[in-house]
């Protein structure tokens, strides 16, 4: 158990988190809930591989992947935005769609070999920085260190900037940024798209640098759903999405690296001797996003956060109360 | 001002000469939604059959295989009801928690509970070998009922006292139940190291129709158990329970606007616990239907994603207890059909279809859809 | 713009045949509408009558079925309320379209094409802040939406417009959710506007304020003009009256004499915090007896709502204490004060008041679904529901075609009825009715009132809750008046002053100081 290895691997496969947590704050910033998110990292996964198999390009795979995303992210927007239909089933189709379908198109990729991965990169400099260094410069994926842009390009874009604001006011009170001309509908289509997008990057990210290879559902295993839950944790903030992020997938690989060495703490390791009770630990990640929004649920009535007021709701013209 | 102001598609820049336009409905005939739910049915079949026939198959030969083999003799259509019965009780859980707008996705983390539970029951054992089924089989439901509601409290509590979540919260514990149900089977009750455990006591096993196949010799080799009937008289017990009791209208109410509700004085809190509870005990039932009536043993692999389906059932059914049945017996067939069929993912892939053309078909339950054509 | 002394009395806006139909409404009917440049023209008629609509017509939200907008002589088609403001026609609606969450200069800000990428907000509050100060318009750009009174955001709404450039603005109905010297703020502002040469369109329906204000008026009944662009100074307010429904209105409500009997409602030093956590209600003290209607004046956000909300137990209390004939209700449930027979007309009709999508059947019986007949232990009688929703349907006239049509479908008045209807057949010791009648037309109105009455003389304890002071003046015997969650007067409706009572709803009387219990003496 060595805390740096730990923290390094949770930066390097906490950036599929941080890319499908930041996606979903986009597309839930507009008001558009997408529980989708497993489904298309799903399609993003099994395209980004599929075409690194088929062609041996990766990049070509990550960009393939990330517009498969962004494609099924299509259907949920015409469904919820124009059709007007409930946020949550739509999502939920999603999922099941993106996960069958992916499951045909990843038909004969399990038998699939080892595919040429995106390259990792040592910054120079920045990795000899003490504690950061190893943890975030060392030998990580160009998907980490892009991972490290796209965090404060979303913060930035979502308080800084024009877009942004009228972002913030479709989530908030689409019938404000509407009489004022903002084209809710529009931006609500554009933002479920790019969350879309950023989904199927985070399914290339899995398939193309975190854990390569095609293993139906359990590529993704889970995590889409952990993105939803990291958003709420993350209070809409794509800075807290990326602490924890990291934190997860670095608590997540300690339960894994927990299991390797015989004596614990200096005492027998019972991971060790009895394996079955492995499933204990395997419960913990899960138990801990329960935990977490419980916290989080405290701190936001507390405080008195919120998720966008107009999150799941959609818009309707010029349709008012009596 | 009225709520009748017309909506219109996005349309902006758009060059085509006509624009859809969408008028609100006052009123919505009687045969409306079945003829929606139908017709978004085929809309779905028909374009589940063009990616199928994308992808090389023969969309045709499907259909008909799986028509065929889920319903093509007595003996398949036997089989087809056995699918059909935990989609039906878990499906029934999904439709009365959906009613109160209240998103247990836990079903399958509550049907793993309960056949955990009813396992429980002849593998600690609780009763001692030997007892017989008039004693035994009782206690196997009420131990799968009583595992199934506490695992849909849970979530209940926490959205009710805290407002945490419910979907995230019982997808996570889909997962936890899947890691318990296999520490059980992997563990204590492995047989010989193997990931199931040993085999139930007959006095465990539900009764099937070819138990009776001695007087009625046409009964012989069908599959079909107790557990049906479970899900049938379910079905009748929640119908009545919506629709005709007090609680029922409570939650009618609190589905419909939960400030009203608080406003007539209903306790949200509790009904929230209560009904997610009911909604645990149902998908609890469903796996102990499974274990005893089907697999007769417990094992990690009970489940081909009944309580995921159920979702999709409670849809169809419009959230109607009898037309959780009928999407019940049509789901069943295609999870029984979708076994032989490859890519193994065709039958997930069908599912999401229909369940996207059933919503995006319910605009035309809200809206009269007018094609008309773009003023110059 | 060109010269405003150029601009004087030509035409900036000219409506002709304009037709706006609605499914089962014809909102419009052929309007013709004038408005000159440099004048305020009132939009005068009862609600319904189809003004609004026409405004919306106008700013571009609603697309007319028939007819031709003219703006300076040159004809304009609006696709959307933007390309309307690019025109330099703004809309202030009634309610007020703002982002909470976000500040004033943000609110503003939204939409426009500045800046290019990067908000800078120090700039912009300054800006704004000046634009502010010119039009008499105090509010901080740097406040957030919710953070502010309702006087305060409807003046954000109009600093959105002038920032914009509008030159004329529209204000639908923009006094209902002011003070009386709010509004004379508002006028003020309008005033110099109109100096500046801009135009405005003021949409009312209270005759006083249109002959105080406004230069030219246009009246509207159910859909059509009655008459067209008359100079204020020519009209009588009973003349206008007479325009606008048709009939003289009757402004003497019969009503028994007064004769309280024993106290119902007794609130004790009753404190509460708002939705933010804020204090919104700061030890009120009141009683309100059998027979008796006990109004509540103030403007809108002075704890009223969170005052209905404590006494129908939707609200916890952090202090004191509320009894209806003698029984502890605060910090209980809603449960409990229906238990007490406590009736509650809610503000929101269609969120709180009645579920949409349920039948007119269902929405009657939920407060008494719990009681025999309509239900046993377990189960709920259909045959008993339906009897009973439909005595209560004929009883009180609610237009539906069945007790299973849904909620949604009834019209305002309607809905208000079945309300009413629901609320009076729970046999209520104590009435909370909260602005039961704003939004409906006139016949609607008279029935509401009508029902108030009654329940009056039937001996219940009523509270009545209302922004409108000739609504509270009217039904009331006595008034209460509340100003930041006080209550800062009481008096005998009977030798009450709408002047005092104006001044004290904007905290000018003597507002730090709480007004002591007074026990009203037989009238």
């Amino acid at each position: 158990m060595d805390l740096t290895i730990i923290l390094a691997a949770g930066v390097a496969s906490g950036t599929v988190l941080l890319f499908a947590a930041v996606g979903e704050i986009f597309s839930e910033r507009a008001g558009v809930l997408n529980l989708g998110v497993e489904g298309m990292m799903l399609m993003g996964a099994v395209v980004a591989f599929g075409t690194a198999v088929a062609t041996g390009d990766p990049w070509l795979g990550l960009l393939l992947g990330t517009l498969a995303g962004g494609l099924l992210s299509v259907l949920h927007a015409v469904i919820t935005i124009s059709f007007q239909a409930e946020q949550v089933v739509s999502g939920l189709a999603l999922t099941f769609l993106g996960s069958g379908l992916a499951r045909v198109i990843g038909e004969d990729l399990s038998k699939a070999g080892a595919i040429s991965l995106l390259p990792k990169l040592t910054v120079p400099g920045l990795s000899m920085l003490p504690g950061f260094g190893p943890v975030f410069f060392t030998d990580q994926s160009v998907l980490v260190y892009f991972g490290f842009i796209v965090v404060p390009l979303a913060w930035y874009w979502i308080g800084r900037t024009r877009p942004g604001l009228h972002l913030r006011a479709i989530g908030e009170s689409p019938t404000a940024a509407d009489s004022l001309g903002v084209d809710v509908v529009r931006l609500r289509y554009a933002y479920v798209i790019i969350g879309g997008l950023f989904a199927g990057l985070a399914g290339a990210t899995i398939t193309l640098a975190v854990s390569p290879g095609w293993f139906g559902e359990l590529t993704v295993n889970g995590q889409g759903w952990i993105a939803v839950a990291l958003v709420i944790f993350a209070q809409w903030s794509p800075i807290r999405a990326a602490v924890g992020a990291y934190l997860f997938a670095a608590i997540r690989r300690m339960l894994i690296d927990i299991q390797g060495p015989d004596q614990l703490f200096g005492a027998p390791n019972p991971f060790y001797f009895n394996h079955t009770l492995t499933f204990f630990l395997e419960m913990v990640p899960y138990l801990l996003i329960i935990g977490v929004l419980v916290a989080v649920s405290g701190e936001a009535i507390r405080k008195r956060l919120g998720a966008p007021a107009a999150l799941g709701v959609p818009y309707v013209r010029g349709e008012r109360g009596h | 001002m009225t709520t009748t102001s017309p909506v219109r598609l996005p349309a902006r820049g758009s060059r085509l000469p006509w624009s859809l336009r969408l008028e609100r409905r006052l009123a919505v005939p009687r045969w409306l939604p079945v003829a929606t739910t139908a017709g978004a049915i085929i809309v779905a079949l028909a374009i589940s059959g063009l990616i199928l026939w994308i992808a090389g198959g023969d969309p045709v030969a499907i259909f008909v295989h799986i028509i065929g083999s889920s319903f093509g003799s007595l003996g398949v259509l036997s089989d087809t009801l056995v699918k059909a019965t935990p989609l039906i009780l878990t499906g029934l859980a999904c439709a009365l928690a959906f009613r109160m707008r209240l998103w247990n996705i836990g079903a399958e983390g509550q049907f793993l509970m309960g056949a955990w539970g009813a396992s429980a029951v002849v593998l600690i054992p609780i009763v001692p070998a030997g007892t017989p089924s008039i004693v035994t089989i009782p206690l196997m439901m009420v131990a799968a009922m009583a595992a199934g509601a506490v695992y849909g409290a849970i979530p209940g509590f926490l959205k009710a006292v805290r407002g945490v979540n419910e979907i995230i919260v019982t997808l996570m514990l889909n997962y936890v139940a899947l890691f318990w149900l296999s520490y059980w089977v992997f563990g204590p009750w492995s047989e010989g190291g193997f990931q199931l455990s040993r085999p139930f006591p007959p006095e465990a096993w539900l009764p099937r129709l070819s138990d009776a196949a001695g007087a009625v010799p046409d009964f012989a080799g069908l599959t079909v158990h107790l557990g049906l009937a479970f899900g049938l008289v379910a079905a009748v017990i929640i119908r009545f329970f919506i629709f005709r009791s007090r609680r029922g209208y409570e939650i009618r109410l609190i589905g419909d606007s939960p400030k009203a509700a608080r406003y007539a004085g209903i306790d949200v809190t509790r009904n929230t616990i209560v009904v997610f509870a009911i909604s645990g005990a149902l998908a609890g039932l469903a796996g102990m239907s499974e274990v005893a009536g089907v697999v007769h043993r417990l094992q990690q692999a009970i489940s081909p994603g009944y309580g995921f389906t159920a979702i999709i059932v409670a849809y169809i059914a419009k959230l109607h207890p009898y037309g959780v049945i009928v999407a019940s017996i049509a789901f069943g067939a295609l999870i029984l059909a979708g076994r032989e069929i490859q890519p193994s993912g065709i039958p997930a892939m069908i599912q999401g279809i229909i369940l996207f053309s059933l919503i995006a078909s319910e605009v035309f339950l809200r809206y009269q859809i007018r094609l008309e054509r773009r003023e110059a | 713009m060109s010269d405003p002394q150029a601009d004087q009395g030509a035409l900036a806006v000219e409506m002709r045949g304009i037709v706006k139909r609605f499914p089962g409404v014809v909102a419009n009917n052929g309007v013709d509408f004038d408005l000159r440049a440099g004048e305020v023209h009132a939009l005068l008629g009862e609600n319904g009558a189809g003004k609004s609509t026409l405004m919306n017509v106008l700013a571009g939200l609603y697309r007319p079925d028939a007819g031709e907008v003219r703006l300076l002589g040159k004809p304009a088609e609006f696709r959307s309320p933007r390309d309307a403001i690019a025109a330099g026609l703004g809309m202030v609606h009634q309610h007020f379209a703002l982002v909470p969450t976000q500040t004033v200069t943000e609110n503003i800000l939204l939409g426009l094409h500045q800046p290019r990428f990067r908000l800078d907000a120090g700039r912009y509050d300054d800006e704004i802040a000046d634009l502010a100060g010119r039009h008499g318009l105090a509010v901080d750009p740097r406040a957030r939406i919710w953070q502010l009174s309702v006087g305060e955001q409807q003046r954000v709404e109009i600093l959105k417009m002038l920032y914009r450039g509008a030159r004329i603005l529209i204000l639908d109905e923009p006094t209902a959710v002011l003070a009386p010297q709010e509004a004379a703020d508002l006028f003020r502002t309008l005033r110099s506007m109109v100096a500046d040469g801009a135009s405005v369109v003021f949409i009312s329906h209270k005759l006083g304020e249109v002959t105080q204000i406004a230069d030219r008026v246009t009246v509207m009944r159910r859909g059509m003009v009655t008459a067209a662009g008359v100079p204020i100074a020519g009209t009588t307010t009973s003349g206008l009256a007479r325009l606008m429904v048709g009939r003289e209105i009757l402004e003497t409500i019969d009503r028994t004499s007064f004769a309280p009997g024993p106290v119902v409602l007794a609130m004790r030093d009753v404190e509460a915090d708002g939705d933010r956590g804020l204090p919104a209600l700061r030890g009120i003290s009141l009683d309100v007896r059998t027979g008796e209607i006990l109004g509540v004046a103030g403007v809108a956000g002075n704890g009223q709502s969170e005052l209905a909300q404590v006494l129908t137990g939707l609200r916890r209390c952090s202090r004191g204490s509320v009894t209806v004939s003698g029984v502890e209700i605060g910090n209980r449930t809603p449960r409990d004060a229906i238990i007490q027979h406590v009736a509650h007309v809610p503000e929101d009709r269609t969120g709180v008041g009645t579920a949409p999508n349920l039948s007119v059947a269902d929405n009657l019986i939920m407060k008494i679904y719990r009681e025999a007949p309509v239900s046993t232990r377990w189960s709920i009688d259909m045959g008993a529901v339906r009897r009973f929703a439909n005595r209560l349907r004929e009883k009180y006239s609610i237009a539906a075609p069945s007790v299973d049509t849904q909620a949604r479908l009834l019209s305002g008045g309607n809905l208000q009825r079945l309300i009413l209807a629901r609320e009076i057949a729970s046999e209520p010791k104590l009435m909370v009715a909260v602005q039961p009648t704003r939004g409906l037309d006139v016949g609607a109105i008279g029935t509401v009132h009508r029902l108030l009455l009654d329940q009056r003389a039937a001996g219940a304890a009523t509270i009545l809750l209302s922004e409108d002071i000739d609504e509270v003046l009217a039904l009331a015997d006595r008034v209460a008046v509340m100003y930041e969650g006080r209550v800062v007067g009481l008096f005998d409706a009977a030798d009450a002053d709408v002047a005092e009572i104006g001044l004290l709803m904007t905290g000018g009387g003597a507002s730090t100081a709480v007004v002591p219990v007074v026990v009203p003496g037989v009238a």
